[in-house]
């Protein structure tokens, strides 16, 4: 990030990222809206991400069909993301074809169709994916695990929605959300690359200050009551594999513990990797792979916690060694952990984590659409300066810091344990 | 990006160290980073029936453990400078990938060296490695997408190497005793075939330098150069396989056919109406018949993979089991109307912008280019092909994607593979 960042709110409340970045004749742009599962009621969950699936059928200026294929035909890239806090969508282009982006976005946060035909036709597709995902046994572990951390907040549903509300859900459930939550006054629009900033603010204003505010609702708040003892929760299914997923409470994005716990994290399985374009780091030197893996318990562990709103959990997942159970990882996990408990990690092992971040921020600054896509998330749980100022932040962590986090936060209490046992392994 | 800035014989070093590694590199200074990549000729193609999986087991095994330093030490000068280096099989060669700060090139190429020169297998790291390859062969056979392929490679390729996985069957996994990892490493590891690319923000001199003072004294008198593969036995009519496996809500299927090699002249033609067919805008017309219109998938799209062989031209879905067969007749339909009409001139036009366009994005990052170059040695493309590409794309008319689809798409020869919970055996 440099001086030819650009931040400002036009009248109608639009938030616009500009930085500039001549590295490649590239642009990539992000719009983001502050809409996600968590702001789902029983009976719309998934609406998040149904939505994000019709805003690609179709505008009366890009009818459906028409706008993949003119992203496409200009050598472009593009996609779409629902998450617990927001829905973003991304298209990187040359340069020179940047217009159809800004125009494409702009049109579809209002004049998005949704033709009952095309919810209908869609419905099976999102029932189909959400079935691909439950041959997953880590994905049918991670949404036990999440309701069962979760009794009252909304994060407490997976974001594509339980199975029952895809079928009910009606065209006009999913228009109100669409009309609810696009406007203006909801959305971030983060553009990286290859541009003048003048001229490509001129044209955002053209294409947005048309757009009127919209009267949105607060965010759906239901504050998770402290948890006062482990949860425990299992599920069955074929394969002859156990996982473990071990997930506890986690500070949210903008309390200064999320930084200590994020360094916490490294040392414990390894580095973070918040870029969604970026090389990371592997993770077998960190405590819980040598306590875990090395010596074999698990051949695999990994971790990681997510950049949210409200607090949400830090998450290992294990899968255990043919010859040893989930209690066995459990007990060493938890061995690991007392010792940062017990005593403060040495000062050369924060150095080490810290490096490893800097890295990864480094390999992941070197994409124009990894660039892009940080500033507006930071935007979507905390502010851009949360970025810019992330390596300070983890930097200003302390031995004592991360020891009281190894204290407050991975305590058995405060986590939500739960184990996929293969059918062939249950009695 | 203009056609000169894309990479070229102006701005490509090519070498060829005395020992036979070839050596590529394209700078980018303005990056922090280093990325290299590459690969060498030591891959499946050489491992015996009986212990499939050899190769990929070798490679992985290598950064267990050297003659200087063990597994701990290897991984922890790497991690604690952010750095990352993996090796890996596959059916041709080994390949590599690795990136750092680019301060951090000597240790990035030392490491690659020390593990591909000297690894020692320690016995106990091998049979720990050896789990974790069963396990992931056990979580591979719960894999529905993985299955199906398993089982078209079964179909498309029987008689021929393709039909063997590279990370083997279980019994093989099991056989592979650590002599055979020594043995593999000694006979088939070198410099011979060897290629190198490095692009990043290090100095042409400063990297030659490095990969010279690494790999330059590098010798194996003995190392075999690649088979020859046997001629493909084609399909003699269409062939199905179904794979149940229990529990699963979603089926998936793979089907097609063996389709051209990389460096094949129909190659460029076929991928670029395989565009048309399951890849451009929303998975091409496939996606529009099976995704778009009929609501039937999540995924539904055509691949072609090229490579030194004749890689496998798919066509793939996951499903419902109830909506299996409707979506394998739709797809049929698509491949039916491939080979008997011509593409339209509006789509040929969308999909050559779509390939000419994407070049510059795809060159974006230092891996980008640095997989683009591995390209260019691998297919004996020419340092100038990337200049030449638009021009390629350009010349490539619907009456040459339609005879070239002719020749590879047949509706009564395909292999079509399934897997997942079904009712009824198939």
């Amino acid at each position: 990030m440099n001086e030819s960042l650009t931040k400002l709110t036009l009248s109608n409340g639009l938030q616009v990222l500009l930085q500039e970045m001549h590295t490649s004749p590239i642009i990539s742009q992000w719009i983001w809206y502050r809409v996600g599962s968590r702001d789902e009621v029983p009976g719309l969950t998934g609406a998040s991400h149904w939505v994000e699936h019709m805003m690609f059928k179709g505008t009366p200026e890009f009818p459906l069909g028409v706008l993949d294929r003119a992203v496409s035909r200009e050598g472009g890239y593009s996609n779409a993301f629902t998450f617990l806090d927001w829905t973003s969508y991304f298209e990187t282009l040359p340069a020179d074809k940047i217009d159809l982006a800004l125009r494409l976005e702009a049109d579809r946060m209002y004049h998005s169709l949704f033709d009952a035909n095309e919810v209908s036709s869609e419905r099976t597709v999102i029932i189909s994916e959400r079935q691909g995902s439950e041959n997953e046994p880590l994905f049918r572990l991670s949404e036990e695990v999440q309701s069962a951390a979760f009794r009252v907040h909304p994060y407490h549903h997976e974001i594509i929605g339980d199975l029952t509300d895809l079928y009910s859900m009606q065209r006009e459930d999913l228009y109100h959300h669409y009309r609810t939550y696009y406007a203006p006054n909801n959305a971030v629009l983060s553009i990286a690359g290859d541009f003048e900033t003048q001229s490509i603010l001129a044209r955002i204003r053209e294409l947005y200050e048309p757009l009127a505010a919209g009267p949105i609702p607060p965010r759906l708040v239901r504050i998770e009551p402290p948890q006062a003892g482990e949860r425990r929760v299992s599920v069955e299914g074929p394969g002859e594999t156990i996982y473990l997923q071990v997930s506890y409470r986690a500070p949210k994005a903008d309390d200064p513990d999320f930084f200590a716990l994020n360094l916490l994290d490294s040392l414990l399985t390894g580095p973070t990797n918040l870029n969604m374009f970026g090389g990371g780091v592997t993770n077998k030197t960190s405590r819980l792979y040598k306590a875990l893996v090395e010596k074999e318990l698990a051949v695999s562990v990994n971790g990681g916690l997510q950049a949210t709103i409200d607090p949400y959990l830090y998450t290992t997942v294990i899968t255990v060694h043919p010859k040893h159970t989930a209690s066995d990882c459990i007990a060493a996990m938890e061995a690991e952990i007392k010792q940062l408990q017990d005593a403060p990690p040495p000062v050369v092992e924060l150095e080490r984590a810290l490096k490893q971040a800097r890295a990864i921020f480094a390999y992941g600054s070197e994409s124009i659409s990894n660039l892009a896509y940080w500033m507006g998330f930071a935007e979507m749980f905390a502010t851009l300066d949360w970025f810019t100022t992330y390596l300070e932040r983890l930097a200003a962590v302390t031995p004592a810091d991360v020891q009281r986090l190894a204290q407050t936060c991975l305590r058995p209490q405060n986590r939500t344990l739960g184990v996929y046992l293969p059918n062939s392994t249950t009695p | 990006m203009t056609i000169h800035s894309l990479p070229g014989p102006d701005d490509i070093v090519r070498r060829e160290l005395p020992n036979g590694i070839v050596v590529l590199l394209r700078p980018n200074l303005s990056s922090l980073s280093v990325v290299v990549t590459g690969y060498l000729s030591a891959g499946a193609i050489f491992e015996p029936d009986d212990k499939l999986g050899l190769a990929s087991f070798t490679a992985l095994a290598l950064m267990r453990g050297t003659s200087q330093r063990d597994f701990q030490q290897i991984y922890d000068g790497l991690e604690s400078n952010g750095a990352s280096l993996g090796i890996d099989g596959g059916t041709h060669s080994i390949g590599f990938y690795g990136h750092a700060l680019a301060e951090d090139l000597d240790l990035l190429i030392g490491t690659l060296a020390e593990t591909l020169r000297q690894p020692v297998f320690p016995t106990d790291q091998v049979e720990r490695l050896r789990n974790q390859l069963l396990t992931s062969l056990a979580i591979r056979a719960q894999d529905t997408t993985e299955v199906a392929s398993l089982a078209f490679d079964e179909l498309v390729y029987a008689g021929h190497p393709y039909r063997r996985p590279e990370d083997g069957y279980p019994e093989t996994i099991r056989s592979i005793r650590r002599e055979d990892l020594i043995a593999f490493h000694e006979k088939h590891f070198g410099p011979v075939g060897m290629v190198i690319s490095i692009v990043g923000g290090v100095g042409t001199e400063r990297t030659l330098e490095s990969v010279t003072r690494f790999l330059g004294d590098w010798e194996n008198l003995n190392q075999p150069i690649q088979p020859d593969l046997p001629p493909l036995k084609p399909l003699s009519g269409t062939i199905s396989r179904q794979v149940n496996i229990p529990g699963k809500s979603e089926a998936d299927v793979v089907m097609g056919v063996a389709g051209p090699p990389r460096r094949s002249p129909d190659f460029l033609v076929a991928s670029l109406g395989n565009n048309i067919l399951g890849q451009f805008g929303m998975y091409g017309r496939i996606g529009e018949s099976v995704r778009e219109q009929s609501g039937l998938a999540y995924h539904a799209s055509s691949s072609l993979s090229g490579g030194i062989g004749p890689g496998p031209w798919l066509f793939i879905a996951g499903v419902a089991p109830n909506n299996l067969e409707k979506v394998i007749t739709l797809m049929r339909l698509e491949i039916a109307r491939f080979i008997s009409e011509p593409v339209t001139s509006e789509e040929l036009a969308d999909s050559q912008a779509n390939y000419i366009g994407r070049l510059p994005l795809s060159l974006e990052s230092n891996v980008g280019v640095a997989s683009a170059l591995l390209n260019l040695e691998r297919y004996s493309l020419g340092l100038d092909y990337y200049q030449r590409y638009p021009d390629l794309i350009r010349a490539i008319t619907p009456a040459e994607i339609l005879e070239t689809a002719q020749g590879y798409l047949h509706l009564d020869r395909l292999a079509i593979a399934t897997a997942g919970t079904f009712d009824t055996p198939g």
